[in-house]
């Protein structure tokens, strides 16, 4: 009855992370298992149908320089994309879909089933075989036992899950899936400290029963955009199907704020322990914390092109389904609607992601693995990112090479694991453009520039499409050459076309790389005066490295300043306790993080400028420590 | 780092005592070779205790010697200090006594410093408690306990609370820009917060000037006309008193030349655009500029040749100095005296030959004489007074100068505000709120000796 299997890597949970995770490892040729309680919901989006968003897009396109799925399979399910923040600077713009919730989860089951080295069992993992602190496989609810040498525990939501909804608390997982009960008592047994954290979902409502007509429309860009560096646009500009946007009105506001003791997070249950996202309230939590608000934004996004559920972002609520059904009535268009499922919240054990090393690698059981909402994250993209990550590692690790560790400078992901690591979390952790202190660095457009050698070199991009990579870049050094080799001279002609188009004439010979400094200056002016015959994508590379060249090189030199700091390293056997006049609540975190250097010590809050000076005197005096 | 380390701790010449600081394992051994009073080796920690200083036979001081045993102490050392009756002679032989008795002479900074790897204080702390045993005066010691105690932290806190809204806004409106009911921030809000911000920053700034006269040094100018012997004076002043430190760069628009310490007063020699190359600073930048170098210096030094007879434009200088903090340098006193000067009475006059170098010491006898510190005054203690606050400041203005240009460029609003945060980030350094990697190296080279 005892059917013991050799896998290399087992990935326990079908979800973003998971996803990611397996296919690395199986791409890195790895023997990999991929575990699911439920193989119909691989890759299921339980929220809200999109991908990206402000740094999430750029995440993503991360994830696709880095050789991960997320951004192809974007790309093959989405019905509407835009770039945000587009009247902004590049900094800033992030790419944001609306995902098919049917397509996407076939898509990407296609590529799993078609990658080698990979197999996948539908089953729940209760346990964990582990001897020596060291983990050897897992334990399923049958009481099977599945070895392999490396772990990954993606779980999301599935520890210990339980709905909300008004007064009621039901044992469940999203779609009311069948969670696990066990494994996170285990991981606590191990030595993880457990956290209870908390989500929720909005209602979905039946298409044919809104009146669009009372709402904004929000459509798709009208020019082309994929996330994928190596994917033609999959679909077409005019097919693209629109979002909606409403306001919350007075009557939904009374409605709440009349039954707020009836939702689960006010009163409606007294044992709430999860801690819910600051950066995605409640709308009971928005009108309480913002109550001098008159009204709040909300969109209606379909979730598909093959049924008729419309999302109503914004809207997540614990309230018990006679009050929802009144608060959607308020909203205007929806007096009528039909609501097909209702909103919940979602409270589930999460691991305190401190006990995690950079690598992912769990610091209390060698050779294992968590990524995703296990560690504390929220979103698809901050789990699918952190399954790539794992599943490299975890990869490198069975190869017996440095694990990747991306820096904060180098990569959103790498701020955010950075964060996971050195800071912890008390919310459910959502990537923004201000956790990251180099943003400029960490653009949308720069993230192939960023970090396809890193792909290619853990085996994740394939030759040919580093080689196109590289010729890439080969262009950019050819069009930056041309802009500067070439000049223009203050011609009648020329300085009356560059008068018409709103620039200063000129008065001395330019070349035509210091005419597009200009911020109104753009290629499509440059082409009158020389014809610039390049890709999209390089002319934007060089456009924005020559506009923003005084900014990107300012982020530069701060960015050094981190990354030197970020080698000093602290050695592993440090004791705290030898250092004289440690705050104590400094001398309690690093004792606890163990930062492994002098950068990351600086990051973890609590740790003061003066600390650091201490640790820093103490590693010159007693390791004869070389600052230089 | 163990041997025993002395220093005079105080400044020569200042006070009716001195104070000699041993700090290390043998300290007390040390001094009790040179000591006729109690046996040292036995008194109770942190006490005072009478007796004389001899060498050999020889009667040295009478003196009160404090013992201070390990680690209560500044540096966590033991600590043995001894007061002296002051004198320059008399401080300098009970510290060679020391030093041939054992004792390595201190390093600069090196007691602070020890006091600081020790863990005793930290680098927040280091800085005011330098600051606390530089103060020469009253004022300057309350003006370094307000630092220490954080009334100027609150200052710079408050322009951070300033700038928070503002970048919160910023943030906001990049990360949820779904989101049409945010207000979206705009040129001329940020326009009228950094207008704020500069505003009082400049305050700050123009405040802390007293406070760094006394503790940064004196702004001191040479000026005259050409070949009257400035170049002379100013490496005959260099080069007696050994630069200190060159070319702080930051702490002042002007390039400092040089820094001269003369008997704990330092003067930071402006460079007047290359008076050392040129050596003709009225001719070159014309007497306006001199006038405006003038109005700016807190010392000038206007150098005359003994030999020559004034020109119109020397008696517009010699006008205006005449009101000033200023000493009228005749030199080249060894050639036929031909200059006449009226009213010769109004000025601070030292006749020398920069060929001399005894007369460069009476020069600084003058120097000494005009800059009775108690004379400079200070408003109220609430300004920043450190060199590297002064810089981080300076360096915040700019910034923000870097924020209005491109705003003025119309660069989109995430690069604006990489400036806009780095003001925030400056400003956290001065409060200690950022970690700096300089600060280390800052603070200890600031560090001056026996302190």
């Amino acid at each position: 009855m005892w059917c013991i299997y050799m896998y290399e890597v087992i990935v326990v949970g079908g979800g973003h992370a998971g996803c990611e995770a397996s296919l690395a490892t199986a791409r890195k040729g790895h023997k990999t298992l991929l575990i699911t309680g439920n193989i119909n919901n691989i890759a299921d989006m339980p929220c809200n149908p999109s991908i990206g968003g402000s740094a999430k897009g750029i995440v993503v396109r991360e994830i696709d320089a880095l050789g991960g799925e997320m951004g192809k399979n974007a790309d093959k399910s989405l019905i509407q994309i835009k770039m945000l923040n587009s009247a902004k600077g590049p900094a800033v713009q992030a790419l944001r879909a609306q995902a098919d919730k049917i397509v996407y989860p076939k898509e990407m089951l296609k590529t799993l089933n078609s990658t080698d080295n990979l197999e996948i069992k539908e089953a729940m993992v209760e346990d964990l075989i582990v001897n020596n602190k060291i983990v050897e496989g897992v334990v399923l609810s049958t009481g099977e036992q599945i070895k392999s040498t490396v772990v990954i525990l993606t779980t999301g939501t599935y520890l210990k899950a339980d709905i909300l909804v008004g007064d009621t608390r039901t044992r469940k997982g999203p779609h009311g899936e069948k969670p696990s009960n066990h494994l996170s008592d285990k991981l606590k047994d191990y030595g993880f400290n457990i956290i209870r954290l908390k989500t929720g979902t909005p209602q979905r409502i039946d298409k044919n029963s809104i009146d669009f007509s009372k709402a904004k429309i929000e459509n798709g860009d009208s020019v082309y955009h994929t996330f994928s560096y190596d994917m033609k646009p999959q679909y077409k500009i005019e097919e693209q199907v629109p979002c909606h946007l409403i306001y919350t009105t007075e009557e939904t506001k009374k409605i709440i704020l009349d039954n707020l003791n009836k939702s689960s997070m006010y009163g409606g249950l007294k044992d709430i322990k999860g801690v819910g996202p600051r950066y995605c309230p409640s709308i009971e939590d928005k009108m309480v914390r913002f109550s001098d608000k008159e009204k709040h934004q909300l969109f209606l996004e379909p979730e598909s092109i093959y049924y008729d559920d419309i999302y109503i972002q914004g809207f997540s609520t614990s309230m018990p389904y006679d009050i929802q059904e009144k608060m959607v009535h308020s909203l205007p268009g929806l007096e009528n609607a039909k609501i097909l499922k209702y909103a919940y919240a979602i409270e589930y054990d999460a691991i305190d992601s401190r006990q995690l090393k950079q690598s992912l690698e769990s610091k209390v059981i060698k050779n294992l693995f968590t990524a995703g909402q296990i560690n504390g994250t929220s979103g698809y993209e901050e789990a699918a990112c952190q399954g790539l990550i794992a599943g490299i590692n975890a990869g490198l690790k069975l190869e017996n090479k440095e694990p990747l560790i991306l820096k904060r400078n180098e990569a959103y992901i790498g701020v955010l694991i950075d964060d996971l690591v050195t800071k912890g979390i008390i919310d459910p952790y959502r990537l923004l453009t201000s956790r990251a202190e180099y943003r400029l660095l960490l653009r949308s457009d720069n993230a192939d520039i960023r970090l396809t050698d890193y792909g290619y070199e853990v085996g994740l991009i394939s030759d040919e499409r580093y080689k196109r990579f590289n010729d890439k870049k080969s262009k950019i050094s050819e069009l930056i050459d041309i802009l500067k080799n070439n000049k223009i001279t203050p011609t009648t002609e020329t300085n009356e076309y560059l008068t018409s188009i709103g620039t200063t004439p000129l008065k001395d010979g330019i070349t035509l790389y210091d005419l597009l400094k200009r911020p109104e200056i753009s290629f499509e002016h440059i082409n009158n005066f020389f014809k610039i015959d390049f890709e999209e994508s390089v002319k934007e590379q060089v456009d924005i490295n020559i506009k923003y060249a005084g900014y990107i090189k300012k982020a530069n030199i701060e960015a050094s300043k981190m990354v030197d700091l970020d080698n000093k390293k602290i050695p592993d056997d440090i004791d705290y306790d030898k250092i004289h006049n440690l705050a104590s609540e400094a001398k309690q975190k690093l004792k606890q993080i163990r930062p492994t250097s002098i950068g990351q010590a600086i990051r973890i809050s609590g740790v003061n400028p003066a600390d650091i000076s201490l640790i820093m005197v103490y590693l010159k005096k007693e390791y004869l420590y070389d600052s230089k | 780092m163990n041997d025993t380390i002395a220093a005079i701790s105080t400044a020569l010449g200042v006070g009716a005592i001195s104070i000699i600081r041993v700090s290390g394992n043998d300290s007390l051994q040390i001094v009790n070779r040179i000591f006729k009073g109690k046996d040292l080796t036995k008194v109770d920690s942190h006490t005072i205790n009478y007796g004389y200083i001899y060498d050999g036979k020889e009667l040295i001081d009478e003196v009160l010697v404090s013992v201070m045993l390990a680690p209560k102490t500044f540096t966590r050392e033991n600590i043995v200090e001894i007061n002296s009756h002051g004198g320059i002679s008399t401080t300098n032989k009970i510290l060679e006594l020391l030093l041939v008795n054992g004792c390595r002479l201190a390093q600069p900074g090196e007691f602070t410093k020890r006091a600081f790897l020790n863990g005793r204080i930290d680098l927040i702390e280091a800085e005011g408690v330098m600051d606390l045993i530089n103060s020469k005066t009253e004022k300057s010691r309350l003006l370094a306990i307000n630092q220490v105690t954080g009334n100027t932290s609150n200052l710079i806190k408050n322009l951070r609370s300033e700038l928070v809204s503002t970048l919160a806004n910023i943030e906001v409106n990049i990360d949820y820009p779904e989101y049409e009911d945010i207000e979206e921030i705009t040129v001329e809000m940020i326009n009228k917060n950094i207008s704020s911000i500069r505003n009082k920053i400049l305050n700050i700034l123009e405040e802390s000037k007293n406070g760094k006269l006394i503790k940064e040094g004196i702004k001191t100018i040479i000026i005259g006309r050409p070949n009257v012997g400035k170049s002379s004076i100013l490496n005959r002043l260099l080069d007696e008193e050994k630069a200190i430190v060159t070319d702080v760069a930051g702490t002042t628009r002007d390039i400092v030349e040089g820094n001269i310490s003369v008997d704990g007063i330092l003067l930071n020699i402006i460079d007047t655009a290359g008076i050392r190359k040129t050596d003709d600073i009225v001719e070159s930048i014309g007497v306006k500029k001199s006038l405006s170098l003038i109005e700016d210096a807190d010392l000038i030094l206007y150098v005359v040749n003994n030999n020559e007879l004034l020109n119109d434009e020397d008696l517009e200088i010699l006008d205006k100095i005449k009101n000033k903090t200023s000493i009228l340098i005749i030199n080249k006193i060894d050639l036929e005296s031909k200059i006449k000067i009226k009213n010769i009475e109004n000025y601070n006059v030292v006749k020398m030959s920069a060929l001399n170098s005894e007369d460069i010491n009476v020069l600084k006898e003058m120097i000494k004489k005009i800059f009775n510190l108690e004379k400079i005054e200070q408003k109220d203690c609430t300004y920043l007074s450190s060199a590297r606050s002064i810089s981080l400041l300076r360096k915040a203005l700019e910034s923000l100068d870097q924020v209005e240009e491109g705003i003025k460029n119309k660069m989109p609003i995430d690069m604006v505000e990489i400036d806009l945060k780095n003001v925030w980030n400056l400003l956290g350094e001065i409060t200690g709120e950022n970690y700096s990697e300089e600060l280390i190296d800052t603070l200890f080279s600031q560090f001056c000796l026996g302190k």
